[in-house]
C-alpha cells in the first residue's frame, strides 16, 4: 500500500509527537510512524524533571552556561542560546496542555535542583515527570486528529531526486510493507542504548533512526559522546532518578564516605553526569566499591520526601533488588544512559540531507556535547520537535506532489524475503547483540583508551562480518519480531561503529570521552565535532566542524 | 535456578511446533476466544527473575518464534500486560517465584480481549474507550502568556494516581462488567475521565459528567475490585470511578438508574437497617419504567431458581434510630 502525506513523523516520542502536533497546527497533513504505541515510548522513562529559567532570579543566560559547562563547552552556543530562551514558553504550553507539574505554596509551578545546574530550575511531576509528558501530549495528538501508524516498523527512508521523501515500513500486524510517502520526514526515532549491554534504555531503543538515516546520507555527529548515568540499580541496570540526588541524597563508597566532597567540593553529588559517573568508578576501581557498585543513601530524607516526590524508585528498588530505600541504601554503579551525539542538524532540526529532519535524541543539534544536564533531555525534544515541526510545515509547500517509489518498494519486499529465506548457521540476533553490547561497555565505557578503543574496532569488524550470516528463527508473517530485531541490529553494529570510530579520533578528555592516555581537554586541536559519513561497504569518511562559540570562551571546568 | 514457563500460543497462520498442547476452550463469558495451545519451556534465571526475564530469554535463545510485547523491563511502558497464571498482570512485575504453581506458571493472552499472536494481544477496544471520554484538557481561559495556571499543589496531587497510570490494560482485560457488557467503557478510561473532569483547569467538567453518568459510564461499574486488584500501579480506577459519581450526583445528574440504585439502597439502610432487596430493583430502574422492569423478569426467575429470593417481609432492625444519627452525622445527600 502506498499513502501519501505532506509530514511523515518516525517515532511516536515526546519529539516525534511535538513535531507532529506542531506540522498539523501548522495546517500540514501529518502521518506519525511507530513501532511501538505512542505510550510505549521512551520518554516514559525520564523521571526527574525538565528545565527552564523560569523564576524570577533566574535567567536563560544561567541556564545556557550552565548547559555549555556542562557540555565541556562542545555544545554550539548558538543552539544552546535557542534552547535556553524558549524553554519556559514551551514548558508553559505543558502546563495549558494540562501536566499536572508540582506546584509551591502560592500555587505556581515549583522546581527541584538537578546536577550541574546552579539554580533549582528543574519543573517536575513527582519522579514520572516524562511519562506525565507523554500522556499529556499524546492526549492532544488524539485531539488534533493526526493519523498514527502504530506498530509499523520504519525498514528505508524514500529518497527522490536528492530529497527524503517518506519512509517505507513494515506493518507488524499483517507482515506488508508500506511507502508512506511525503515531502519530508521528521526523524524523532529516539536512542541507541541496545547498543550498550547494560543500559537503562528500554529493549526498544535500537537507534533505527540514526541507522535509517546514516544509510539514507545523513552524517552522524559527536557520536563518541555516551553518556553514564551515575545511579543505574545493580544488576537489572535500570534507573534511579538523579532527582533523588536532587533532593538531597548521599553517594557513599564501602567506608562510608560522602567521596564526592573530594572530587567535586562545591556541587558534591551534583556535580555533572560524567564528573559523578568517572568519580563512582575511580572509586570502584580503587577498591572501595562494594561488588561493582557504590551506595545511594536516602534514608536521611524522610518517608514525606521519599513516599511523595520519589515514589517510583522506592519501589523499583523494592521490585527489583527487595530493599527499601527508606531503611536502606542501596547499590548503584555508572550505567550507559543517553547519546548525546546523533544526525546532525540545524536549530530548526533540518540535516544535510534536504526534506530529512531530526529531532531528540537521535539527533545532534548540538545543545548536548560533550555531556548532557539531567533534565535537558525532556526541553531538548519539546523545544526542537516543535521547531521541526514548524519548518517542515512551512517547508513542504515548496515540494512538488511525487508518484514514484514502487521501486523501492519492491526492492525492500525483496530484501525481507531473502532475510527470510536465510539458512540457519548458527549465528542468531540475540547472540549476536549481547556480544556487541558486552564489547562497548567493555571498550567504549566510562574511561577509554587507544588499545581498548582499537580492540572494539577490530570486534565490531568481525561482527559486522558475522551479521550477514544472521538467519531469522520465525518465516511467519504476523507479528514477527525476530525479522524486525534482525534488521536493528544491522542498524547497531553500523552505529556502534561511528562510535568507535569517533573515540579513536578524538585524543583529549572531554564530556563524556575520558581518555585515560590523553587525561586532559585540549581546546587547541579538539573545540570541534566528529562527523561520520556512511559510504557503503567502504570505512565511513570523517569531517569535521567548528563549535559555534558566542559569549562563552572555554575555561577550566570545576564543581 | 530452574522455571517452567507454560506459553499459551496462538498462531493466525496455523503453524504450532510438534509439543504445542491443545488447551481447554475458555469458560463464559470468553467461549469465544480462540482457543490456544500450550507450549513448555524450561529455563535457567536468577532466583529473583521475573516472568518476562523467563520470555525473553525463551524468545531469544530458544524459540524466536514467540511473540511478545516488551521495552522497559521496569513497569513504566506498559507493553507487557498479560494473563499470568489466570490473571491480568506485567510479566516485568511478576517474580517467576511467586508465580510458580504446582512447578509452573501458565502466561498467555488475556481471552477477555482479541489476540494476535502468542502473547501479542489486540488493544484496540483499551484506545477506544479511551477516546470516549474526551481524554484532554478543555481549558478554561488560559492565564496571561508565559503563566501557569495558578492552583494548589494538593488539586494536582489529587490527580497524580490517574497520571500513574500506564495504559498496560491489565484493568479492562479482567473487569467483569466490560465481560458482559461490551459497551462499558472499563475502568482505565473513566480513571482518565476522573483525572480531566477533577483538573481545575478543565472548563467542561459539568458537561463531561453528563457524558459520563450515560449509559456504559461510571454507574456501570459492579463494584468487583477487579482493577483495583490487577492494577500494577496503585491506579486503583474504582476509586476514581467512585469519586466520579460523587461529582456527577453533586452536579445534579441524577435521574439514572445508578443513582437512583445509591439512593434506593440508602433510603432503605437509613429507615430499616437494612437492605430491602425487593423494592431495589424498581428503585433503581424506575417505579413507572414498566418496560425497564419486565425486563428485569427473566433475573428474577433466575434468582427465584437459585433460592435467592429476599424475603417477602421486610423487618427492620432493633436500635434503627442509630444509624439514622449516622446518615445525620454525615450529612449531605442522605441527611
Amino acid at each position: 500500500m502506498i499513502t501519501d502525506h505532506d509530514i511523515v513523523v518516525l517515532g511516536a516520542g515526546l519529539a516525534g509527537m511535538r513535531a507532529a502536533l506542531e506540522a498539523a497546527r501548522s495546517g500540514a497533513s501529518v502521518a506519525v510512524v511507530t513501532k511501538v504505541h505512542p505510550l510505549r515510548s521512551h520518554s516514559n522513562a525520564a523521571q526527574g524533571g525538565i528545565n527552564a529559567a523560569i523564576g524570577e532570579t533566574d535567567t536563560w543566560e544561567s541556564h545556557a552556561f550552565d548547559t555549555i559547562k556542562g557540555s565541556d563547552y562542545l555544545a554550539d552556543q548558538d543552539a544552546v542560546e535557542i534552547m535556553c530562551r524558549e524553554a519556559p514558553a514551551d514548558v508553559m504550553e505543558f502546563e495549558h496542555m494540562g501536566v499536572i507539574f508540582y506546584r509551591n505554596a502560592e500555587g505556581k509551578l515549583g522546581t527541584r535542583a538537578f546536577g550541574g545546574a546552579s539554580q533549582a530550575r528543574t519543573y517536575f511531576v513527582g519522579d514520572i515527570t516524562g511519562q506525565a509528558l507523554l500522556v499529556t501530549l499524546y492526549d492532544q495528538i488524539l485531539k488534533a486528529g493526526v493519523k498514527v501508524y502504530e506498530e509499523w516498523f520504519a525498514t528505508s527512508l524514500y529518497m527522490e531526486d536528492g530529497r527524503c521523501r517518506g519512509v517505507v515500513a513494515l506493518e507488524m500486524i499483517t507482515g506488508e510493507l508500506h511507502l508512506v510517502r511525503a515531502k519530508a520526514v521528521i526523524n524523532g526515532a529516539g536512542g541507541v542504548g541496545r547498543v550498550y549491554e547494560p543500559s537503562t534504555n528500554a529493549l526498544i531503543c535500537t537507534g533505527d533512526g540514526y541507522g535509517l538515516a546514516y544509510h539514507a546520507g545523513a552524517p552522524l555527529m559527536d557520536m563518541e559522546m555516551v553518556q553514564y548515568h551515575p545511579t543505574t540499580l545493580a544488576g537489572s541496570g535500570f534507573l534511579m532518578t538523579e532527582a533523588a540526588r536532587g533532593e538531597g541524597a548521599y553517594l557513599l563508597n564501602s567506608l562510608g564516605e560522602r567521596f564526592m566532597m573530594t572530587y567535586a567540593p562545591k556541587m558534591k553529588e551534583l556535580a555533572s553526569r560524567d564528573v559523578v559517573s568517572r568519580s563512582e568508578a575511580t572509586e570502584i576501581a580503587a577498591g572501595r566499591g562494594i561488588d561493582g557498585n557504590v551506595l545511594l543513601d536516602l534514608r536521611h530524607l524522610g518517608p514525606a520526601i521519599v513516599l511523595k516526590k520519589l515514589p517510583q524508585v522506592h519501589e523499583m528498588a523494592l521490585d527489583y533488588l527487595g530493599l527499601d530505600m527508606l531503611k536502606d541504601p542501596i547499590p548503584v554503579r555508572p550505567g550507559m544512559h543517553y547519546q548525546m551525539g546523533g544526525v546532525k542538524t540545524d536549530s530548526d532540526g533540518q540535516t544535510p540531507v534536504p526534506g530529512l529532519y531530526a529531532a531528540g535524541e537521535v539527533a545532534c543539534v548540538s545543545v548536548h556535547g560533550g555531556n548532557r544536564l539531567g533534565a535537558n533531555s525532556l526541553l531538548d525534544t519539546i523545544v526542537f520537535g516543535r521547531r521541526s515541526g514548524k519548518h517542515a510545515a512551512a517547508y513542504v509547500k515548496t515540494v512538488p506532489d511525487s508518484n514514484g517509489g514502487e521501486k523501492l518498494l519492491r526492492s525492500e519486499q525483496n530484501r525481507i524475503a531473502d532475510l527470510l529465506a536465510r539458512p540457519y548457521t548458527g549465528e542468531t540476533h540475540a547472540r549476536l547483540r549481547l556480544e556487541l553490547a558486552v564489547m562497548m561497555d567493555k571498550y567504549v565505557g566510562v574511561y577509554r583508551d587507544e588499545a581498548g578503543l582499537e580492540e572494539a574496532l577490530k570486534q565490531q569488524q568481525d561482527i559486522k562480518k558475522r551479521y550477514a550470516a544472521v538467519a531469522v528463527g520465525d518465516k511467519g508473517r504476523v507479528y514477527n519480531q525476530a525479522l524486525t530485531f534482525a534488521l536493528e541490529l544491522g542498524y547497531m553494529i553500523d552505529i556502534a561503529e561511528t562510535i568507535i570510530r569517533s573515540a579513536i579520533l578524538r585524543k583529549e578528555s572531554r564530556g563524556a570521552q575520558s581518555r585515560t592516555d590523553y587525561p586532559t581537554r585540549n581546546d587547541a586541536e579538539w573545540l570541534k565535532h566528529i562527523l561520520v559519513h556512511y559510504r557503503g561497504d567502504k570505512p565511513p569518511e570523517i569531517s569535521y566542524l567548528p563549535v559555534t562559540i558566542t559569549k562563552w570562551k572555554p575555561e577550566a571546568r570545576t564543581y | 535456578m530452574k522455571f517452567t514457563i507454560e506459553v499459551g500460543r496462538y498462531n493466525p497462520e496455523g503453524t504450532y511446533a510438534d509439543n504445542a498442547v491443545q488447551g481447554e476452550p475458555y469458560p463464559a463469558p470468553w467461549s469465544s476466544s480462540p482457543p490456544r495451545r500450550y507450549q513448555t519451556y524450561e529455563v535457567d534465571l536468577p532466583e529473583h527473575a521475573v516472568v518476562l526475564d523467563a520470555l525473553i530469554a525463551i524468545r531469544e535463545y530458544q524459540d524466536e518464534s514467540v511473540a511478545v510485547r516488551c521495552a522497559c523491563r521496569s513497569a513504566i511502558c506498559g507493553s507487557c500486560a498479560m494473563w499470568v497464571n489466570g490473571h491480568a498482570n506485567l510479566a516485568c512485575k511478576s517474580k517467576l517465584q511467586e508465580f510458580t504453581k504446582d512447578g509452573k506458571t501458565r502466561v498467555e493472552s488475556p481471552p477477555s480481549m482479541p489476540v494476535i499472536r502468542d502473547l501479542v494481544w489486540d488493544m484496540k477496544p483499551f484506545w477506544d474507550n479511551h477516546r470516549r471520554v474526551t481524554p484532554w484538557l478543555e481549558n478554561k481561559p488560559l492565564p496571561p502568556p508565559m503563566q501557569e495556571y495558578v492552583v494548589s499543589n494538593e488539586s494536582m496531587e489529587e490527580l497524580i494516581q490517574e497520571v500513574t497510570c500506564i495504559s498496560c490494560g491489565c484493568c479492562l482485560m479482567d473487569c467483569e462488567s466490560f465481560a458482559v457488557n461490551p459497551d462499558f467503557m472499563g475502568p482505565h478510561a473513566l480513571a482518565k475521565a476522573y483525572r480531566y473532569a477533577a483538573d481545575p483547569r478543565d472548563a467542561e467538567t459539568h458537561e463531561r459528567l453528563g457524558e459520563y453518568s450515560q449509559h456504559g459510564g461510571i454507574w456501570d461499574c459492579t463494584h468487583c475490585f477487579e482493577c483495583v486488584q490487577q492494577c500494577p500501579k496503585g491506579v486503583e480506577p474504582l476509586e476514581q470511578i467512585l469519586k466520579l459519581r460523587r461529582m456527577a450526583v453533586d452536579a445534579g445528574y441524577t435521574r439514572n438508574a445508578g443513582t437512583r440504585h445509591a439512593d434506593a439502597f440508602a433510603n432503605s439502610v437509613k429507615h430499616s437497617g437494612r437492605l430491602n432487596e425487593l423494592t431495589l430493583l424498581p428503585k433503581s430502574v424506575g417505579f413507572f419504567n414498566i418496560l425497564g422492569q419486565l425486563q428485569t423478569l427473566p433475573s428474577a426467575f433466575n434468582m427465584i431458581r437459585a433460592g435467592k429470593l429476599p424475603p417477602i417481609i421486610h423487618k427492620t432492625i432493633p436500635g434503627v434510630k442509630r444509624i439514622k444519627a449516622i446518615f445525620d452525622r454525615v450529612g449531605g445527600r442522605f441527611k
